[in-house]
């Protein structure tokens, strides 16, 4: 029997490989077709009217105007009379037309009466925004900070800070609904092709629609992006399934870029006052930090401060400032980025008052980091060859003289990524030809290519071998990619399914070979005895071997083939003009483990893509409201900053392999290395530039400010 | 964005006679990088889209009598490919380089980089031109005026003027050139950009049924060391921050006479007539261009959130200077 274990490095012909991705050349040619592309026939628009203000209570909705418009055919509400609703840009009611423009100008037809109620928008401190807004979710001690604050040699004490930002999917969130008698089909745009049938059910159910889950169908073969933001039907979702009921009739309904920034999803804002203790040889004794920030209307959960490095004697105070900002979600590696800023801020700095190489520094506590240790010191020497950080690196402040200043700086990391549950079918045709099913999903990571290469290669094909089937929930039903769990979790269901109809297939031609099946193996497109290429026969013969009938392996995700938890280091280049303030992108190196890899170019794109996410938050990105209005003022692309190519300098990535790391099985590698960028070139500002800046983005009024070049009455200090 | 007219005149004359009394009749349509998104995003509403590209008058650069004269419907790009304006003018292609976008290069025209609206958020959000609460008072005071007015704010108007080419103008002696139901004129490009006192005010001297025709730059501009400078946090596609237009008159390594001009920091482009002055009779160098810096920025008034932008109007003058005669690189390295 061919054993399900992953091949050694020496009898690999695809994994580990730098493979393009399969689906390039359709993405890059437009025949991808995202869930914008999908056209039915006599398909309506949809738009929704939304609540302009922060804070309202909806006293009177009257859709008669917009019902008698030219082209609308359906009106739906979303949210009734006499509810509220807590941001500005809530969805109210949802207007289907037969034309995109008939459908705004519908939903703009909507009268809607609102009451106005008090609210807060701004990421102000838990004291100003008083105890109405604020709930402490977060008290620890352990250890005696107390007294390891009085007997450290060196403390350090500063402020770091993150704002409220969003996800930014190139493609906005929505679907296309269209029912078929008892029917409903589904083209979403999301992250969870298998969890979407339940979604619907539940949220149609509460609008009085029944509908079974098997007759629920969706198709998201593409979807432009989604960070943790796109898991749930949502109220758009199920409002257009309810427009396509309504109308009898297909119904497209995507978000406007101002309502995605609006809307679709904030990454919490996190801000501490931080101080840190160690013994004059660098030793961290003492952490001690009071941390607050928005996650909008409500708030859970607690970020774990410090971050990697577990320090004996630990203050944590964690409060949660309630705004009218709309919801947080999930965003790539939720609470990790805040987290790594504030933290590796904090030891940088105190790095920097014990006049250490923050290197040494780290590698001086690195046993904190636990299990991990040993990977964090083999990717420290990694970075720091590939940045040549020994000759950069410069005691804070003290680079070159001119008004450009170049300083570097570093951030690590910490993901789990265990592989999340999945179900695999592999079948192998009597022509030879292999399809491999799973209810998977690719985000745009790769996870199309990684199956493809995990079937090829236990079976001994090309690539092109192999067609790979997802992206529908028909097939064997997989995890929601969130948590950087897919490719991890599919690679090995896929290997088990794989494996298994390769059995079947064994078991088959054995006798043909005069041998019992475990003595063969697929390789070079043959099944041969094992190691001797003399006894073989071509795949397409040894398939001929089944007859009339189909082989199907099915694999569920396996533990002994995965496990969990990662590192990462990066190191930051940039360089300071410290009379405008501007901040720009030298080098950013990134060294990423992630156990086993799979296909490296598309784990590298990951990193790539990583890096850039983290450029465009430390330098651009902010989702800026405003108090006396309640509103976004910038959910446009032209205010949300985000980095172009021309600013994100140049990006090294290096994926950690073979002895040491294979063996570990695969692990996810989505998140983690988006999690340092914004700690790593905010301390090399830091280093550069001799001063803290404490808030994220790297703003030219931000660094002025720290700079002292900001006058009260606009003069220069 | 409701249903509207378009109309595709081939004579400016035509063109006036499709424009209205007010400006909700009618608005003239050259790039439309601009007007297509204030009218999709309902800040500003037409009945009718006079399109000012098919008449041929409008897309002539011109030498007349050693002044340049450059037509509205000329589109950037076309402008940063003329090699007479690139030699005599080149802070006008410089400015042009600062919109980093080809697409805008090939789309827009001289006429709607001067004639765009503001940016301001509030504006843009549907707050109105001067963003004032129901009770009067300014949303901008009030709220994040990061991107707005330092200077020229004391009244209701804290939005910044959004053309580079505004600047520019000033510092080179500009005239803008207008046709009307009377005939034509010309303005100078610093009477041009005017800041509104009170509600239902434009921040153009133009009348709603004006057109536009070009802009010319005298032949006594000629010569002058021209310098451009925008502080733009991105590489890539962004907004300036503050920017500045320098134009010296020299005389061997002196300065004779000097026209400076801050963009980005006003409701209008705004001259730094002091600051131009004080730089009669002195070499330009790392400290005069300094020193012209802190002259341009005295008197500004920030609002609560941004001071930071005194500073960076000081430096753009600087950098203008600087690039204006040479030094620019040299003093950025230093």
């Amino acid at each position: 029997m061919a054993d399900y274990h992953w091949p050694p490095a020496d009898h690999r012909a695809l994994i580990g490989k730098r493979i393009k991705r399969i689906d390039g050349p359709q993405k890059s040619s437009g025949q991808a077709k995202y869930s914008y592309d999908i056209n039915r026939p006599g398909m309506l628009w949809g738009k929704m009217a939304t609540c302009p203000y922060a804070h309202a209570k909806i006293t009177k909705i009257d859709t008669s105007a917009a019902e008698a418009m030219p082209g609308v055919k359906g009106v739906v509400t979303i949210v009734p009379e006499g509810q509220e609703v807590f941001w500005a840009g809530q969805e109210i009611v949802a207007v289907a037309a037969d034309t995109e423009e008939r459908a705004e100008a519908g939903a703009d037809a909507v009268k809607i009466e609102y009451q106005q109620l008090p609210y807060l928008v701004a990421d102000t401190d838990p004291q100003q925004a008083g105890a109405q807004y604020t709930k402490q979710l977060e008290n620890k001690v352990a250890g005696n900070p107390d007294q390891a604050f009085q007997q450290a040699d060196v403390v350090s004490e500063g402020d770091y800070g993150v704002p409220v930002i969003t996800h930014c999917c190139h493609e906005t969130h929505g679907q296309v609904t269209e029912w078929d008698g008892d029917d409903l089909h589904v083209w979403p745009s999301t992250q969870a092709v298998s969890d979407m049938a339940g979604e619907y059910v539940e949220g149609l159910g509460q609008m009085g629609i029944k509908i079974a889950a098997n007759n629920v169908h969706v198709d998201t073969q593409y979807m432009g992006g989604g960070f943790g933001s796109k898991f749930a039907a949502d109220t758009w979702g199920i409002a257009c399934a309810q427009l396509s009921k309504k109308t009898g009739r297909p119904v497209k309904m995507m978000l406007e870029r101002d309502q995605e920034l609006m809307v679709a999803g904030c990454r919490p804002s996190m801000h501490a006052h931080v101080k840190v203790a160690a013994k004059r040889d660098g030793t961290l004794v003492a952490w001690d930090s009071d941390t607050w920030g928005t996650q909008g209307p409500q708030a859970e959960g607690s970020p774990t401060l410090p971050y990697v490095l577990e320090v004996p004697n630990v203050r944590a105070k964690y409060t949660a400032v309630l705004t009218n900002i709309g919801p947080a979600r999930a965003w790539r590696a939720p609470n990790h980025p805040q987290m790594a800023l504030i933290s590796n801020g904090a030891m940088e700095d105190l790095a920097a008052k014990l006049n250490m190489d923050p290197v040494d520094f780290y590698l001086k506590n690195i046993d904190l980091a636990g299990s991990h240790a040993k990977i964090y010191r083999d990717e420290f020497a990694k970075a720091s060859e590939l940045m040549d950080w020994k000759s950069k690196w410069h005691p804070r402040g003290q680079g070159s003289s001119g008004v450009l200043k170049r300083g570097v700086g570093l951030s690590i990391h910490t993901w789990g990524g265990r592989g999340n549950m999945s179900n695999c079918q592999v079948v192998i045709h009597p022509d030879g030809s292999v399809e491999t099913n799973i209810g998977s999903q690719d985000l745009g990571t790769g996870t199309r290519t990684v199956i493809n290469i995990v079937t090829a290669e236990t079976l001994g094909l090309p690539l092109s071998g192999v067609k790979v089937n997802l992206g529908d929930n028909k097939y064997p039903p997989a995890g929601a990619s969130g948590g950087s769990t897919t490719v991890s979790g599919v690679s090995t269901s896929t290997r088990m399914a794989a494996t298994s109809a390769l059995n079947e297939l064994l078991a088959k031609v054995a006798p043909s070979f005069g041998t019992t099946p475990d003595k063969l193996e697929a390789w070079d497109g043959k099944i041969q005895v094992i190691g001797d290429s003399s006894k073989s026969i071509p795949w397409k013969q040894a398939c001929a071997k089944l007859g009339t009938a189909s082989v199907t392996g099915t694999g569920r995700t396996n533990n002994a083939l995965m496990s969990s938890g990662v590192g990462g280091v990066q190191m930051s280049e940039v360089e300071v003009d410290t009379e405008t303030g501007i901040v720009r992108m030298i080098k950013h190196v990134a060294v990423q483990d992630c156990g086993l890899v799979i296909d490296v170019k598309t784990a590298e794109s990951q990193v790539f893509g990583a890096c850039i996410m983290g450029v465009c938050y430390a330098i651009y990105e902010e989702k800026i409201m405003d108090q006396p209005t309640g509103r976004c003022l910038n959910a446009n692309m032209e205010f949300y900053k985000l980095a172009s190519i021309a600013d994100i300098g140049e990006i090294v990535v290096h994926m950690m392999q073979g002895p040491g790391y294979d063996e570990r099985g695969t692990i996810g590698l989505g998140e983690p290395p988006v999690i340092s960028p914004g700690a790593a070139i905010s301390n090399a500002v830091a280093n550069a530039i001799g001063v803290r800046v404490p808030e994220l983005p790297l703003t030219p009024d931000r660094v002025l400010t720290a700079l002292g070049k900001v006058g009260k009455e606009g003069g220069m200090v | 964005m409701d249903a509207f007219e378009y109309a595709s005149p081939s004579t400016v004359k035509e063109a006036i006679a499709l424009l209205g009394s007010d400006w909700e009749d009618a608005s003239v349509f050259g790039g439309g990088t601009d007007l297509i998104s204030l009218l999709k995003d309902d800040v500003e509403e037409t009945k009718r889209l006079v399109n000012i590209k098919r008449i041929g008058a409008l897309h002539a650069i011109q030498n007349d009598h050693g002044s340049l004269r450059i037509g509205a419907a000329v589109t950037i790009e076309q402008l940063m490919s003329a090699s007479d304006v690139r030699r005599d003018f080149p802070s006008i292609p410089d400015a042009a380089e600062g919109i980093r976008s080809p697409q805008l290069h090939n789309m827009s025209t001289v006429g709607g980089w001067i004639c765009q609206r503001p940016r301001c958020w509030y504006y843009r959000n549907g707050f109105g031109l001067l963003a004032l609460d129901a009770s009067g008072k300014s949303l901008v005071e009030q709220g994040d005026n990061r991107y707005h007015a330092i200077f020229g704010n004391s009244g209701p108007a804290k939005f910044i003027s959004p053309s580079s080419l505004g600047p520019v103008l000033l510092a080179l002696d500009g005239r803008i050139h207008i046709e009307g139901p009377n005939g034509p004129r010309d303005i100078a490009a610093r009477e041009f950009f005017v800041t509104p006192q009170k509600q239902g005010d434009r921040e153009l001297a133009l009348a709603p049924n004006e057109i536009v025709t070009g802009v010319s730059i005298p032949a006594a501009s000629r010569g002058m060391r021209n310098g451009w400078y925008e502080v733009r946090p991105k590489e890539g596609l962004d907004w300036p921050l503050t920017s500045a237009a320098v134009a010296l008159k020299m005389n061997g390594a002196t300065v004779e006479s000097a026209r400076i001009a801050m963009g980005h920091v006003a409701p209008t482009p705004w001259p730094a007539d002091d600051a131009a002055k004080w730089l009669e009779g002195k070499t330009i160098n790392e400290d005069t261009a300094a020193k012209a810096g802190d002259a341009a920025v005295q008197g500004a008034t920030p609002l609560s959130r941004n001071a930071y932008k005194v500073q960076l109007a000081r430096v753009a003058v600087k950098r203008a200077l600087l690039a204006a005669v040479g030094q620019l690189a040299t003093a950025a390295s230093a």
